[in-house]
């Protein structure tokens, strides 16, 4: 941090400030947390703040990573790399595996989108977590836009919309019953454009295919999906080559790219500033159900 | 609604770094605060248009006449079908000078634990009348809950100038009456400015329909209120977080005090005093994950190490020996009850959280309750309801560190939670300790 003579700080000084009281808020008064971990760029800015939250002592969590199986290699590879590099311990919660047993069933679209749920809090049961650090933010969605910093979650994992602790101050309520938890989020108050100045601050390593590159796409309901082992297109859609990259990075058989020659985090920093699109809006196959699809899920104890 | 752009980054805006302003505002859809706000994120381009496109769709698809801006902030589906706001919203916008942090909050008196929450961390608050209408009850009672909690700067918006002929008369005697309103109140700093949310008159550029109004837009001033004068830079005090003591063989010997600067200021050499054990000793350096700093002030979170081994853990506070807070177990306090199943009552027992301290507490009296419509004091209630405020006394299981709330929003702000069910009750603020 810079120390001007008016004590002042930058916005984004006061953003990160704030996002590692509350992870610290968090590691004091709660017995087992772990930090939701995808290998997009909000989860991959929440452990950077991790780091610097305890240093120079090591992040003082284990990481998870749901994994629906249709994964963008980059981004497990990325994954597995960020883990050594820190010295972190992995829980991977895999859909496939719960599939193979039988304890969730694929859906008709194909889509594991909905199926990640039951996998997540199978594992929070299973590890006894009580604090789950996810990387959401309010800007992306309207329900989100109205949730708590630390938001409470019912025995089954369920988020009560109209039931949530009034949150004053930095004054935040984590107690729980035994089978309760509690998401946080840390980057409640951080826009994407935020998340992209500080990524490039801080010179924050992203899988590949957050920049502009060369991809086989399909175009769907204005959208372009890569052809991909999970996607394939349909009768009548003709696969073509496009410069693209992604803004979000989700189940590869639901997240679509976006056209753009932003092979640079500046170029992705100006393409940002100037888009007139929402991030989910724009790539996100799963919030395109209803008006309140995400505020559903959310109920149902997802991310 | 017609586009306007927000002039270019101006040539001063590079050479400062970007800063924060959070601001509530409190209102109800009549008042068009919901448009207000549309307009603020639209000309700030803000809104994006699949966001506007969908808000649209259900306008039209409800047979709206027009385009119902409030279903922007209105997002769960409660507040959509029964058309109306439950919740804090937060809404974010920036210009090249500022980032903005709105906490957008119904208006209603059965919302006021909502005011309260978003009034909590405001920097600003934005009160809105319809300038046909006047001041209303509601426009007092959200000036009262701002002066409350201490929010340092007020700005009532006279909107719907457009429907009074943008008349200066109508402007004034409204202006005139929250004035003399507000100075019974303690508010440090208001601006009154005439506007149409609808037309966009004073909201991002001056009005050319009101030539006699000689203050800034409504942009123009959420972009330069002075903010950095608001942070109490003289009380040091560093409530203590957490422990850090790495379990390293590379890192031996390593103890630092991690916690977010509440107040003053911090740097390397400083005698200071640890709370409540009262013993002295030296700050050796201030850090980050970044290296040591010179100087800590809020809002940074760093970590604090001291030059003695002494007994320091999470909820103790670091101060200086001659300006420390009190170290009292007898509390007098503002309580807004935010409980609608059972009331504060006198004898009653509940778990506080105050900065990183948590105690339990007995209310051990309720001194009077107050209207916040006619700030009429009742001496003779025996319970505090939802949304009900009042000056109650408290007795704590261990000593809080205590500043007046008025000094100090961080240590004199504290919240009660319910001990069998885990929610947060009430929000208290300290009138006098010890």
């Amino acid at each position: 941090m810079t120390a001007p003579a008016a004590y002042q700080v930058s916005h984004l000084d006061a953003l990160e400030a704030e996002s590692i009281f509350v992870m610290r808020e968090v590691v004091a008064e709660m017995e087992r947390p772990v930090l939701l971990f995808s290998g997009g760029k909000d989860s991959i800015v929440m452990l950077r703040l991790a780091q610097k939250a305890f240093a120079p002592a090591n992040i003082p969590f284990p990481v998870m990573h749901v994994d629906t199986g249709h994964n963008f290699p980059e981004v497990l590879e990325y994954r597995d790399q960020r883990v050594a590099e820190l010295g972190l311990q992995l829980i991977v919660a895999s859909v496939p595996e719960a599939l193979a047993k039988g304890l969730v069933r694929e859906s008709a679209d194909g889509m594991r989108n909905r199926i990640q749920t039951p996998v997540l809090l199978d594992a929070v049961e299973k590890h006894r977590f009580d604090a789950l650090f996810g990387g959401a933010r309010r800007d992306e969605e309207k329900a989100r836009a109205k949730e708590r910093v630390f938001s409470f979650r019912d025995e089954f994992g369920q988020w009560d919309p109209k039931n949530q602790r009034p949150e004053l101050w930095s004054l935040y309520n984590g107690r729980h019953h035994p089978g309760e938890s509690i998401r946080v989020f840390p980057l409640s108050n951080w826009t994407e454009l935020d998340v992209w100045h500080y990524i490039a601050r801080e010179r924050i390593p992203l899988p590949s295919i957050y920049y502009a590159h060369q991809r086989e796409v399909i175009e769907r309901d204005g959208m372009l999906y890569a052809v991909n082992e999970f996607f394939r297109g349909r009768a009548g859609e003709q696969p073509f080559k496009a410069q693209v990259r992604y803004r979000t990075v989700g189940d590869a058989s639901c997240t679509a790219a976006v056209r753009s020659d932003a092979d640079t985090v500046e170029k992705v920093i100006e393409e940002v500033a100037a888009t007139r699109i929402t991030e989910r809006g724009a790539t996100r196959g799963d919030d395109r159900v209803s008006e309140a699809a995400m505020e559903d899920r959310k109920r149902e104890g997802y991310f | 609604m017609s586009v306007e752009t927000v002039a270019p980054a101006e040539a001063d805006a590079s050479a400062r770094p970007m800063d924060l302003l959070r601001f509530a505002t409190a209102g109800s859809v009549d008042d068009g605060k919901s448009t207000l706000i549309g307009r603020l994120l639209y000309d700030t381009k803000s809104l994006f248009t699949d966001q506007l496109a969908a808000v649209e769709a259900v306008s039209a698809a409800r047979g709206d006449e027009y385009t119902n801006l409030a279903l922007l902030t209105d997002g769960l589906r409660a507040e959509r079908e029964q058309g109306i706001t439950i919740d804090v919203a937060y809404r974010y916008f920036a210009t090249p000078r500022r980032k903005f942090i709105i906490a957008d909050t119904p208006g209603h008196i059965q919302y006021t634990r909502n005011m309260v929450t978003g009034a909590s961390t405001a920097d600003l608050a934005l009160i809105l009348v319809d300038a046909r209408k006047g001041l209303v009850e509601q426009s007092r009672r959200h000036a009262f809950l701002c002066s409350l909690l201490r929010v340092p700067h007020l700005v009532l918006c006279v909107n719907k100038m457009d429907l009074v002929d943008w008349s200066q008369e109508v402007f004034e005697q409204i202006a005139d009456e929250f004035t003399a309103f507000a100075a019974k109140l303690d508010v440090p700093d208001l601006t009154v400015v005439p506007i149409s949310a609808l037309q966009g008159d004073n909201i991002v550029t001056r009005s050319e329909n009101m030539p006699w109004y000689e203050g800034p837009s409504l942009l123009h001033h959420l972009e330069r209120v002075h903010i950095a004068s608001d942070r109490n830079l003289v009380d040091v005090r560093f409530p203590v977080q957490y422990v850090i003591r790495p379990q390293s063989t590379t890192v031996t010997d390593y103890r630092g005090y991690a916690g977010q600067v509440a107040s003053g200021v911090l740097k390397a050499g400083d005698e200071v005093m640890v709370l409540p054990s009262g013993f002295t000793s030296r700050i050796a350096s201030v850090e980050t994950a970044d290296g040591p700093v010179d100087e800590a002030f809020p809002p940074m979170s760093v970590t604090v190490r001291l030059a003695d081994e002494i007994d320091i853990s999470r909820g103790d506070m670091i101060c200086r020996p001659n300006n420390a807070p009190t170290v009292a177990q007898d509390i007098e306090a503002m309580i807004c009850w935010m409980d609608e199943t059972r009331p504060l009552q006198v004898g009653g027992k509940y778990a506080i959280k105050h900065t990183t301290r948590s105690a339990r507490a007995i209310v051990r009296g309720l001194h009077y309750r107050l209207d916040v419509n006619s700030l009429h004091r009742d001496e003779t209630a025996g319970e505090l309801k939802l949304n009900e405020i009042g000056r109650v006394r408290l007795r704590t299981t261990v000593p809080l560190l205590a500043d007046e709330y008025r000094r100090n929003r961080t240590t004199g702000g504290f919240v009660i939670i319910d001990e069998a069910t885990n929610r947060t009750v009430g929000a208290g603020m300290i009138v006098e300790a010890g």
